[in-house]
C-alpha cells in the first residue's frame, strides 16, 4: 500500500521565531490585531510506501528525527490520510 | 608539511578563501569533492562557507549526508583536526560533530559585517595562536547564525569551557545565546564558529588578524602525536 503523509515541522516552543514575530506584526499592521501567537514553520508532503498506515507513520517519524526535522529547534507531527 | 583538505559542497563559495590563506600560513592544502569518499591523508579537514545544496531544508541539513561528510566522521573520530567555517559550522551541527544548532537571524536580515569577538579559548586547533581573551575584529556573514542549545548542554559547554568564540558584548550579530560564535569538542580538535577569519587574514583585503587561525593549524601538534608525513 501506499500512503499520503502530512509532516508539519515547527520551531520548538520557546525559541525565538523571528519569522513568526515578523508576520504576526504584519497582521497587525492589516489590522487582525487579534492574531497572536503565530509561528513559522515548513509543511513538507510525500507518499510512503508501507503495509499499513502505522506503518506509514512510523517511516515518516524516522524520517523526521533523522532529517526533515532538528532534533535541537523543531517539534513536528505527522498525520497519515486515510 | 601538514596537509589540508578543504571540502567543495555544491554550493560552497569560501573554498577558494580557505585553501589560499591555510596556503600562506605554510599548508599543503587542496580541495577534495563533496562526493569523494577519502581525504587523501588529511592532517586537518575544513568545511568552508557557503551555502550547500542551497541551504535546502535547513543549512547544513543536506550536506551532512554526502559520501565525503563519512570521511570526516571518521577522521574526526580518529582525533583527527576538522574546522567548519559558517555554513561548515551549520554543517558540523547537524552532523552531530558539535552540540546545539543554527537557527534564523533574530532580526531576519542576512548580516555581512565586521565584528569584534574574543577568543575564549586558546587550546584548540585553530585559536592556539591566539591568548584567551584576545579580541578580532572578524568578519560575519550569514542570515542563519543564531546559536542555540539546551540548557544542559550549555551549561556543559560552559563547564568543560567548550565556548571558543564568543561576540564582544554588544556586538552579538544574530541573537546567538550567551553570545556565543564558535564551539568545539572536549579535546578541542573539532571546531566551528559563525566568523570568516579567512576573510581578513591579509593585509590587501583590509585585515589580516584572522592569519592566526590558520597559522593555528600548521603549529598545532597534539601530545604524544607522531604527525610527520612521508
Amino acid at each position: 500500500m501506499s500512503y499520503r503523509v502530512h509532516v508539519r515541522v515547527v520551531p520548538r516552543a520557546g525559541l525565538l521565531d523571528p519569522q513568526g514575530q515578523a508576520v504576526e506584526h504584519a497582521l497587525a499592521a492589516l489590522g487582525f490585531a487579534g492574531a497572536r501567537g503565530v509561528r513559522i514553520g515548513r509543511a513538507i508532503e510525500l507518499q510512503v510506501d508501507a503495509p499499513s498506515p502505522e506503518g506509514a507513520e512510523a517511516a515518516a517519524r524516522q524520517m523526521c528525527d533523522r532529517l526533515l526535522a532538528n532534533p535541537v529547534t523543531e517539534d513536528y507531527s505527522v498525520e497519515v490520510e486515510a | 608539511m601538514l596537509r589540508v583538505a578543504v571540502v567543495r559542497f555544491p554550493g560552497s563559495n569560501c573554498d577558494w578563501d580557505a585553501l589560499h590563506a591555510a596556503r600562506r600560513a605554510g599548508a599543503d592544502s587542496y580541495f577534495v569533492w563533496h562526493r569523494d569518499t577519502g581525504l587523501q591523508q588529511a592532517d586537518v579537514v575544513i568545511l568552508p562557507g557557503g551555502f550547500s545544496y542551497g541551504d535546502y531544508l535547513r543549512a547544513g541539513a543536506i550536506a551532512r549526508f554526502s559520501p565525503v561528510m563519512q570521511a570526516v566522521q571518521r577522521h574526526a573520530a580518529d582525533g583527527g583536526a576538522v574546522l567548519g567555517i559558517c555554513n561548515g559550522f551549520q554543517i558540523l551541527c547537524e552532523a552531530g560533530l558539535l552540540p546545539g544548532a543554527l537557527m534564523r537571524n533574530d532580526r531576519l536580515t542576512f548580516v555581512s559585517r565586521p565584528v569584534w569577538i574574543r577568543v575564549e579559548r586558546s587550546e584548540t586547533v585553530c585559536t592556539n595562536a591566539y591568548p584567551r581573551g584576545t579580541e578580532l575584529r572578524i568578519p560575519v556573514a550569514h542570515g542563519d547564525g543564531r546559536y542555540v542549545a539546551d540548557a544542559h548542554t550549555l551549561r556543559m559547554l560552559e563547564a568543560e569551557g567548550r565556548v571558543v568564540l564568543r561576540y564582544v558584548r554588544g556586538e552579538n550579530p544574530n541573537g546567538s545565546v550567551a553570545d556565543i560564535a564558535g564551539v568545539c569538542n572536549p579535546a578541542g580538535t573539532v571546531v566551528g564558529f559563525m566568523p570568516h577569519p579567512e576573510r581578513a587574514s591579509e593585509a590587501v583585503t583590509g585585515s589580516d588578524v584572522g592569519a592566526g587561525f590558520f597559522r593555528s593549524l600548521v603549529a598545532w601538534a597534539p601530545a604524544g602525536a607522531d604527525r610527520v608525513n612521508p
